[in-house]
């Protein structure tokens, strides 16, 4: 897939995971011990063969920025190409607030004008899934289409979820014929994925045109409206997704981890998720620990008892405490005594000597970053 | 403008007493607490202290430790002015030997130096577990006008005579140096750490070259040889935790020393962080059937069974069953189902197979690197396994 650049725009539905995205966009949410959203999308690309990375971003870049750096750990630090951080800023083509994925194309046109690949992969950063985008690429040349847009199926218990997704209906050859976007109830089971391939060619002209009649939004102004102008073809995607739409499913994801299977899939093999490393010691547990069903990133201490949580870096459990059903962040510090069940605390977060805190699986307790309880 | 200091870290040692361990690893490439490797230590020194500029002399299984550096990135060492070097012997036309001793080894590697032209020179060794400020101690050489400043470690008085030992004055101006001595004077063991002016070491090194009496070794030619002459040497001493992990056996008790609590050795200072290269992998996962106590446990494992005070590396399997007391699990090993190992060190992707029975009270047990022990193995204390050795002993029926 040498002759494809990928671009990603970042925050474009920051307001679901309420005080956890206040600070950051999804795509920089931690998740699994030691992850960040972006890393699994910079992943696939790189395990694709992909070098030069457009990343656009909007509202609350600072976290986003100072996970990625150079790229350097996503091999993504390149002599030609690599890693460009597009924040927005205001020109005459930049408009400095995007109302949606075209627009926000329209205003880095220079960096896509500037990539020398013939391809262009474009997607949105609030979904997880490992693959690789060659199957995509093939498919997308084979059937000479003007977009091919990845899709999934999920299952009954995700389709009943509301939120705002896009359901796509094919025929037999796989070209889109019809477009729902957040429907109350669903006509089609195949969901979009929000990402796109297409000629860079073809999207250069689509954002002139777009730009030109005013129009922003992709789902709405070319997916509904060109899907019987334009040849707009579904690929499958399979193996596991996971949308991040709300607290719950950010919160189901993490604790999907704790599945071999799924933690495998998704985060080692056969293509590990690269991610920014912080030369953490060994994770310790002292004697009184009981940790069990659980994911310990390194430089944790741990003295009391945790079960079914995943403990990003950094965090410390004091004596005697009960964690369960939790997700901690870094450098979280859950003090001797307290009891926790389906919290999830932001970074840094203290939980004094004896607190209990009890969640619900249908509505975890969130702490934010820095919070003292 | 030349460098203040430049370090040359000694990591040529064979490491024979490491048995097993070393076969295929230069000493300073095995592995050490959870995700370190014993060179992390003296080049996280380095780098901590300020200086940017160490070449690394290896001449044995050169190829992980190469692998492992790279470009010093993970150490901060990739710099525009600075760098780690792996430095192997090499031919200049005809002639060019194999390290003859520590002096030789840094005489070979003199146009290193010369190209970045520093005040001092610290040469360091590659066998220690320790945290150090080299720039205090330079600093110290500095404000005493030494010739040549040596770090010490008060050993032990019984442990002195396997030590070389450098007596002093009250001042700290070292009178003598004896190694190994049967009567010690004294217990300041010289840790192997030296700092030099590098106009003065330069000329030494030729001279000492050209003495065809000379071993070609710090400790028994250049260090005697300055003292002989009255230069200013001076003991540099040290309190910190500092441990040599040459055997099988101060390795492992290296590792335990970690898990003390609070512990012996402190990993978790951020001010004076070690730096390794991670493998990327995810968190590890405790299973519901996991038990751990008093341990350590890195990225990448998965936990099914019982771990006592151990630790483990990243990516260590340990099944269903499985017990695992008082060892040292190195990366990527898996212990098999129901297995028992206590008082062992586990080598890199060993596989120690179901039911199987390593170590136990007495001298520690090693499975060799990439063995792989069939089922119902035994292995006993103080036992060492190769690839080549590995058989089904102990087979049952």
């Amino acid at each position: 897939m040498k002759d494809t650049f990928g671009l990603i725009y970042t925050s474009h539905s920051d307001m679901y995971l309420r005080e956890l995205t206040r600070s950051r966009s999804i795509a920089a949410m931690p998740f699994g011990g030691r992850y960040r959203v972006i890393d699994v999308l910079l992943s696939n690309m790189v395990h694709s063969g992909i070098h030069n990375v457009g990343l656009v971003t909007q509202r609350n870049y600072h976290a986003l920025m100072d996970h990625l750096g150079s790229g350097k750990e996503w091999d993504l630090d390149r002599k030609r190409d690599g890693l460009f951080i597009l924040p927005p800023y205001v020109t005459k083509e930049n408009t400095g607030s995007y109302t949606g994925l075209l627009d926000a194309l329209r205003s880095n046109i220079g960096y896509i004008r500037r990539s020398a690949q013939r391809y262009v992969v474009v997607c949105g950063s609030d979904i997880l899934f490992n693959t690789t985008f060659d199957g995509f690429l093939e498919q997308h040349i084979r059937t000479k289409a003007d977009i091919t847009v990845m899709y999934n199926v999920p299952d009954e218990e995700e389709l009943r979820e509301q939120a705002e997704r896009t359901h796509l209906k094919m025929d037999e050859d796989g070209r889109i014929v019809d477009v729902e976007f957040s429907p109350i109830l669903h006509t089609y089971p195949a969901v979009s994925t929000n990402v796109y391939i297409m000629d860079k060619s073809f999207l250069m002209y689509l954002l002139e045109v777009s730009a030109a009649h005013g129009r922003t939004d992709f789902v709405r102004d070319v997916l509904m409206t060109q899907v019987n102008n334009l040849k707009i073809y579904g690929y499958k995607l399979e193996g596991y997704v996971k949308r991040i739409e709300s607290i719950v499913s950010y919160y189901q994801l993490n604790m999907d981890l704790l599945d071999e299977g799924i933690r495998t899939q998704l985060l080692s093999k056969p293509n590990p998720v690269y991610t920014k490393v912080k030369d953490e010691v060994p994770a310790r547990y002292e004697t009184g620990a009981r940790v069990s069903n659980s994911l310990v990133a390194d430089g944790c201490i741990v003295e009391g008892e945790v079960e079914n949580s995943v403990l990003f870096r950094g965090v410390r459990v004091g004596r005697g405490c009960k964690v369960q059903n939790c997700i901690l962040m870094q450098g979280v510090e859950v003090q001797d005594g307290a009891q926790l069940s389906h919290v999830v605390a932001d970074k840094d977060a203290f939980i004094k000597r004896d607190r209990r805190l009890m969640g619900q699986p249908s509505f975890p307790i969130v702490i934010e970053k820095n919070a003292i309880i | 403008m030349g460098k203040k200091c430049v370090a040359m870290l000694l990591a040529g040692g064979q490491g024979s007493r490491l048995g097993v361990l070393t076969k295929n690893t230069a000493k300073p490439a095995v592995p050490f607490g959870g995700k370190y490797r014993i060179i992390d230590f003296p080049l996280s020194n380095c780098s901590n202290s300020g200086i940017d500029v160490v070449g690394v002399l290896t001449q044995y299984q050169p190829l992980e430790l190469n692998a492992y550096i790279g470009t010093g990135k993970p150490w901060d060492l990739d710099r525009l002015t600075g760098t780690v070097s792996v430095l192997p012997p090499y031919v200049t036309g005809k002639t060019g030997t194999w390290y003859k001793g520590t002096a030789n080894a840094i005489y070979q590697n003199m146009a290193f130096i010369a190209r970045y032209d520093p005040e001092y020179v610290i040469v360091l060794s590659g066998d220690h577990i320790y945290k150090m400020d080299y720039s205090d101690m330079i600093a110290v050489h500095e404000k005493k006008g030494a010739d040549c400043t040596i770090a010490v470690y008060p050993v032990p008085m019984e442990d002195a005579s396997r030590y070389g030992i450098m007596n002093t004055d009250q001042e700290g101006n070292i009178v003598e140096f004896e190694e190994k001595p049967k009567h010690p004077k004294s217990n300041n063991a010289s840790m192997g750490i030296y700092v030099f002016n590098w106009k003065d070491l330069r000329e030494y090194l030729i001279e000492d070259e050209n003495n065809p009496e000379s071993s070609n070794d710090f400790g028994k030619d250049i260090i005697p040889r300055m003292l002989r002459e009255g230069k200013r040497m001076v003991a540099y001493p040290f309190d910190g935790y500092w441990k040599d992990v040459g055997t099988i056996e101060s390795l492992w008790q290296a590792n335990m020393d970690l898990l003390l609590s609070p512990p012996a050795f402190n990993l978790y200072d951020s001010s004076w962080r070690i730096y390794a290269r991670n493998p990327i992998m995810p968190p590890h996962y405790m299973s519901a059937d996991a038990s751990v106590t008093n341990s350590m446990v890195t990225e990448g494992c998965n936990v099914r069974g019982t771990v006592i005070n151990s630790v483990l590396f990243s990516g260590v399997e340990v099944e269903e069953g499985a017990v695992i007391e008082n060892s040292v699990i190195m990366n990527e090993a898996r212990i098999c189902k129901d297995a028992r190992v206590r008082r062992a060190i586990v080598s890199e992707q060993a596989v120690v197979g179901e039911n199987s029975v390593v170590g136990g009270a007495g001298e520690i047990a090693v499975v060799g690197q990439g063995v792989e022990l069939p089922e119902y193995s035994v292995v006993r204390p103080g036992e060492q396994v190769d690839s080549q050795a590995a058989d089904p002993m102990g087979k049952q029926a």
